[in-house]
């Protein structure tokens, strides 16, 4: 069956300068948008791995994994949408706050697991880690605060257990 | 011994085997060009244009199966290379691009000359290098002939900054590469062969549509025996034509938009096809939603990312074709599908293709028959881009694998003088004849100069009705007889032909044409000829854009039926 889903890719690409042009090209070449796209470093020195996430329907994402591993540049390549994977994201949120607020802030804060890691008289900076999902919610319910600034990694990924891709 | 860059790149061209550079000397490259007295063995042909220089060097490519060399300066210099790039890409013909760039401290500063190259390049090479350290150009050199001349073969782009071309590092030359991310499979996976065989034992209704993939891989014996054995007829794409010999019995011709009836009609009717180094491009399957929609599809291909592209295989095997050809032919059996050969020679019979007479009247179509008269199919045929390409297609018969170049993939206008220059030069004893058409020809027109200069003999007939002649048959076909800017006014070719000093002659009339080539072919050098053709010829059989390959349109009658 082909219909439109969000697709997890992990690319594993040689960390040389040109690379991430090269990877992001060949998406706007065949016509995708990419939703979030991470890149660090990996395991094995001299690579990087990359999480990208798109739209699309099964075979044309297919496609453009196939398209993507004849780039010499890139090691390999997998769509792991469907496989049992471990997916998060880090988010910084800057929220107005003052002192009638502050504390309720902090509540909130505290039932999703996040931290404060700055403080200032009149915000409060927020990070989350979690799923896209745990991210939007925590997101919705401080947007009531007004939310100043937003900066979000995008998602990144790996298979659970023993294998690896 | 330490040596420049410069040197650098003409010792690893030495030792990668290339004999000939085309290129256009500039600013950037000075370096270089000065080195090339060092090197005698290494043949420098100055094109006029560089767009002339890089389809010179893919025509060579194409007739020697090795990598073309061409060079050029930077920023203009390397953009007027990026057509022939994109052709080379298209077409899978390896090929390495040369080009200089504005010395490394000023990269970046939009300086005089300066483009960045390999940001253009970057979707229309397989690979492409931006030098920035001279101890890396001899390995880069090695890794990108390998890398163009492996796999599905491709451009590779080198931009050498001009300090870079001056500085001086060790000359070692690695012998090995070292290219852990670089992967292809020349071996097909043996339970897909066991099963594309069993499919084809089974089949009652098999073809074959051969690509230029059967060329690349030099799989044509393969090919021929497949055919012979299992007795299955052969279309080809544009590309694939001179893949099997034009003179079989088994041959049928190419297929697609304007291939032979009988060869849409085999496809469309098949229960298997089997399909060899072909990419399923749109002018040969016509609309997809029709293609053959009785047959299941086994697709051979070294490049995975063809497979399921355009048309979904149900047995697709991913290798070199003839590695997989001769793995295959070893599990196919004898067969013979008497019915079905039969149905075919009578589709053959009753469609053939157009008649083109025996009036006073100068067809095109007769101009390539007669070519092919004159030598007996034993030339290289090298076409433009258009009507010229598609009667060139399907009037010669060809025989010999490297005997037909043909930009399929891109396209470009102006392919064929530079091209046919090219091929010339990689294969001095052939005879070369490059047709083209009097608005490509105008493209690359000064690459007569060239070929003038360094007297390659090339064999040129210009197909000349005036007219951009493709797009004007589709403004006669679907857009109300409105011919708006396909008619030239066009220059007097055999006075343009005397300015550069390139013996020439025009024909009117058909008994004209065969004293006409015989005198070209007699001529040592360069000739032209300008065959002043019937303007409003058109190119039959047509399937209209957007029909599936049963609705081919025959006879110029079949027109009438379009407009009901």
């Amino acid at each position: 069956m082909n219909f439109n889903t969000k697709h997890t890719l992990v690319a594993l690409v040689e960390d040389k300068p040109g690379v991430l042009n090269r990877t992001v090209s060949l998406f706007r070449r065949r016509g995708f948008n990419i939703q979030s796209l991470a890149v660090g470093t990996s395991e094995q020195p001299g690579l990087s791995r990359m999480t990208i996430v798109v739209d699309g329907d099964s075979a044309m994402v297919e496609q453009v994994r196939k398209q993507l591993d004849k780039l010499i540049n890139v090691v390999k390549v997998s769509d792991i949408t469907n496989e049992g994977i471990v997916a998060r994201e880090l988010a910084l949120i800057k929220v107005k706050s003052n002192t009638s607020t502050r504390s309720e802030i902090i509540q909130i804060v505290d039932i999703f697991r996040a931290n404060i890691v700055d403080v200032a008289p009149d915000s409060l900076t927020v990070e989350v880690t979690g799923d896209e999902d745990k991210v939007e919610s925590l997101i919705k319910l401080l947007k009531s605060f007004g939310i100043k600034e937003i900066s979000r990694t995008g998602r990144i990924a790996l298979t659970r257990g023993a294998t690896k891709r | 011994m330490k040596k420049t860059g410069a040197q650098i790149l003409c010792e690893s061209l030495i030792r990668e085997g290339t004999e000939v550079i085309f290129g256009i000397i500039g600013g950037a490259v000075l370096p270089i060009y000065d080195t090339f007295s060092q090197y005698p063995q290494l043949r420098h042909i100055m094109a006029r244009h560089e767009q002339g220089a890089v389809h010179a060097a893919d025509g060579y490519a194409r007739v020697v199966s090795k990598a073309g060399v061409c060079i050029a300066t930077s920023g203009p210099g390397a953009t007027n290379f990026v057509t022939g790039i994109a052709n080379a890409y298209m077409d899978s013909v390896p090929l390495i691009a040369i080009t200089g760039q504005v010395a490394k401290a000023f990269i970046g500063k939009d300086g005089f000359q300066e483009a960045d190259i390999t940001g253009i390049t970057l979707p229309i090479t397989k690979h492409n290098y931006l030098i920035t350290d001279v101890r890396e150009l001899a390995k880069t050199i090695k890794e990108a002939f390998y890398i163009a001349q492996t796999g599905r073969p491709g451009p590779v782009l080198i931009d050498i900054p001009r300090d870079i071309q001056q500085e001086k590092a060790e000359f070692i030359y690695p012998d090995k590469i070292d290219l852990p991310s670089y992967k292809f499979v020349s071996r097909g996976h043996v339970a897909q062969i066991k099963k594309a065989a069993k499919a084809i034992n089974e089949s009652s209704r098999p073809i074959i549509i051969a690509g230029r993939g059967v060329i690349i891989s030099r799989a044509y014996d393969e090919l021929k025996e497949l055919a012979e054995k299992a007795q299955i007829a052969v279309v080809s794409t544009l590309l694939g034509i001179a893949s099997f010999p034009g003179d079989h019995i088994l041959n049928l011709g190419m297929l697609g938009m304007h291939g032979t009836a009988y060869a849409n009609m085999a496809v469309q009717n098949a229960d298997l096809i089997i399909a060899i180094g072909m990419r399923f491009d749109d002018r040969a399957t016509a609309n997809t939603e029709g293609f053959a929609p009785r047959s299941r599809i086994i697709h051979i291909d070294i490049d995975p990312a063809e497979i399921d592209k355009n048309i979904p295989a149900s047995t697709p095997i991913v290798g070199d074709a003839k590695t997989v050809l001769e793995a295959l032919n070893r599990e196919v059996e004898s067969k013979n599908h008497l019915d079905w050969l039969s149905q075919l020679e009578q589709w053959k019979y009753e469609h053939p293709l157009v008649d083109i007479g025996k009036g006073h009247d100068l067809l095109p179509q007769y101009v390539v028959r007669q070519i092919y008269e004159a030598t007996q199919g034993d030339a290289i045929i090298v076409t433009g881009v258009g009507q010229n390409q598609m009667w060139a297609a399907q009037r010669f018969i060809y025989t010999k694998p490297y005997s037909f170049i043909s930009a399929g993939g891109l396209g470009p206008m102006g392919f064929e003088l530079p091209a046919a220059m090219g091929a010339k030069v990689g294969c001095s004893d052939e005879v070369v004849w490059c047709i083209a058409g009097d608005g490509g020809f105008q493209m690359t027109i000064q690459e007569l100069g060239t070929i003038r200069e360094e007297n390659i003999a090339v064999k040129i007939a210009i197909m000349n009705n005036g007219y951009l002649g493709m797009v004007r048959q589709w403004q006669e076909l679907f857009y109300g007889h409105r011919y708006v800017d396909t008619k030239l006014w066009n220059p007097d070719f055999v006075k343009i032909a005397e300015a550069y000093d390139i013996p020439s002659i025009r024909v009117k009339y058909r008994e004209e044409v065969a004293p006409a080539i015989d005198k070209a072919m007699e001529c040592p050098g360069p000739f032209l000829i300008d065959f002043l053709v019937e303007p409003e010829e058109n190119v039959f059989p047509m399937v209209p854009p957007g029909e599936s390959l049963t609705k081919i349109l025959e006879i110029p009658e079949g027109l009438a039926l379009l407009k009901r």
